[in-house]
């Protein structure tokens, strides 16, 4: 019986440091992912949350020649650019994906400086693949309070907010006919996805957050009608995604082609895609 | 009934007064006045672009009047939202969004709160009471997106009305009903207006489906409204007055059609301009279709 436990689970997976801090910032960075990601569902902000994403590639690389934690800048400027976006006319149904288009090429475009200074200037080619691929099992422990705190943030904005947000999600016009602000309630919500988007640009890269943050809550919005308990199952799916992610990564290190280990990364997404296949479809009822 | 015994005059819910509403330049409401009282049922009908949802959001606060008042049970715009309920024209809910038929309702009693809905006994028997009182129970777990036109009606309505409103808006609730839906969602507003004495605001394109159950007509025409029972609006010379050029009211059975009387065809002949609005003696022909065009 322990002998086939080992199988599964090196000896000395809970005792090594980075596993353990990457199982407590993965989790956490995935609770939060579930959660705002389902409002980004919900809102049809899909796009734009991926948009946020693929920009805070240059707050991150940004970072590295500031000799900072990419956190800082992937979060820095995924605000500011949620703030750009909504400028631009993020709120409006047709002006949204063209906002959205726009703000990400300007990113992706800095982006692709600064990473092209971080690898001629510092010569390493490290900060490209971590930004883009993210780094759970390097994240340092010390890094842990600012990834609650940032946690803490989104996850407030939409708890606060969940019921004006609810409604203005599921109709606009109910929620401005209470008196809702509608418009502000779009800021802080696109706000949450940008800080949610740059923790998960952290733990599993910028290039693949969207996928933690979008696989999760779609699975949960399959499979329940009540939406807190929807929200409820992303943050439960986006972290047993995290863990066997990490769990295999730890494995994978005896396993071909050589003993380097496979990029956490991979196992994450991955999983993602297959809960997300194995959900049931939502029964339709027929009207009439 | 809100707790006041019922008076000879019931107490004034909605004033409009010489509202005026220019968009870009554009009059669409030019000197509307009407009042409403608890407890009274009131068509709006224009045809399309008359001025109906314009004059709907002004109510609402969304639109701010050019000149002219308003006043919901005696308050200026700001303090308006709790006594206003509101069932917007056609809002297509996504089938995948998962929120229930209750979901929907229980927004309705608290949606503009800040925090988590904490379950409590007395929301969730608020809820269940009011989805029982439009007749919404057998669906109320339902998605929303899922139900039909009739069905989302209901819970339109009862999302509108659990947090005890003063006045009830509705954008054309019987647009894309067909015809049994229709007589459902009228017998039901006609229901809750007697029984929870509020003011019932609803605007349509065809008055017909609203004859059984409406005090009181605000018509609207090029951006001016006639105002009154629908004995004293619907008539050929007020109305002809309104469109400023000559319109017939044609009553059949129990239907009315208001028919363009200068259309130039065969098809309608020319009466005299102060023809008395009943039934018409002449062989009218009464193209339903002519009913719903009716803008000059």
């Amino acid at each position: 019986m322990t002998h086939l436990l080992h199988l599964i689970i090196e000896p000395g997976f809970f005792g090594n440091a980075p596993v353990r801090s990457a199982l407590v910032a993965g989790g956490l960075v995935a609770v939060v992912s579930g959660i705002v990601g389902s409002f980004a569902v919900l809102r049809g902000q899909s796009y734009a949350g991926h948009a946020l994403a693929d920009i805070s590639v240059a707050g991150g690389s940004a970072s590295f020649l500031a000799g900072v934690s990419p956190l800082w800048g992937f979060a820095g400027v995924g605000v500011l650019a949620a703030g750009v976006m909504d400028m631009i006319g993020v709120q409006r149904p047709r002006g949204r994906d063209l906002a959205t288009g726009i703000v990400r090429g300007a990113g992706l475009g800095l982006g692709a400086l600064f990473l092209y200074w971080d690898t001629t200037h510092t010569s390493t080619t490290g900060a490209t693949i971590t930004i883009l691929f993210g780094s759970l099992f390097t994240i340092s422990s010390s890094l842990i309070p600012v990834i609650a705190l940032f946690s803490a943030l989104a996850l407030g904005i939409v708890l606060v907010l969940y019921r004006p947000l609810l409604l203005s999600s599921a109709a606009a016009e109910l929620a401005a006919a209470r008196g809702i602000s509608v418009r502000l309630i779009g800021v802080l919500c696109l706000i949450a996805i940008a800080l949610t988007v740059s923790l998960s640009a952290l733990t599993i890269g910028a290039i693949l957050s969207t996928a933690l943050l979008i696989g999760p809550a779609a699975t949960g919005l399959r499979l329940t009608s009540r939406p807190g308990l929807a929200m409820v199952w992303a943050a439960l799916i986006g972290v047993a995604a995290t863990w066997l992610g990490v769990l295999l990564a730890y494995d994978s290190y005896y396993w071909p082609p050589g003993r380097h280990g496979w990029p956490v990364s991979f196992f994450v997404v991955t999983l993602i895609l297959v809960f997300y296949l194995l959900s049931p479809r939502p029964v339709r009822r027929v009207p009439g | 009934m809100t707790g006041q015994p019922p008076a000879a005059d019931p107490a004034e819910v909605l004033s409009v007064e010489d509202l005026n509403v220019r968009l870009g330049g554009r009059p669409i409401l030019q000197d509307v006045s009407f009042t409403m009282r608890e407890g009274e049922f009131t068509g709006l009908i224009g045809a399309n672009g008359a001025g109906k949802t314009t004059l709907l959001k002004v109510i609402l606060g969304l639109q701010p009047p050019t000149s002219g008042t308003v006043r919901v049970a005696g308050q200026s715009r700001t303090r308006r939202a709790g006594l206003v309920g509101y069932v917007p024209q056609k809002i297509g809910l996504d089938p995948d969004m998962p929120l229930r038929a209750r979901d929907l309702v229980g927004l309705g009693l608290d949606g503009q709160r800040l925090g988590l809905p904490l379950p409590s006994a007395r929301r969730r028997k608020l809820v269940d009471e009011m989805l029982a009182a439009v007749g919404a129970e057998r669906f109320a777990d339902s998605r929303v997106g899922n139900l039909s036109g009739g069905e989302q009606q209901r819970v339109m309505i009862a999302h509108a009305l659990i947090s005890r409103p003063r006045l009830l808006l509705l954008d054309e609730p019987l647009a894309n009903l067909d015809i049994a839906s229709e007589q459902d969602v009228v017998s039901l507003l006609g229901q809750v207006t007697r029984e929870q004495g509020v003011a019932v605001l609803i605007s349509a394109h065809d008055m017909n489906p609203l004859l059984p159950v409406m005090d009181r007509i605000v018509y609207l025409a090029g951006g001016r409204a006639a105002t009154g029972t629908t004995d004293e609006v619907v008539r050929t010379d007020v109305l002809s007055d309104l469109y400023g050029q000559h319109v017939d009211v044609i009553r059949v059975h129990d239907r009315i059609l208001v028919v363009a009387g200068q259309s130039g065809g065969t098809r309608v002949p020319p009466p005299s301009a102060d023809a008395p609005a009943g039934p018409c003696e002449d062989e009218p022909q009464p193209d339903p279709h002519l009913a719903e065009s009716a803008s000059p």
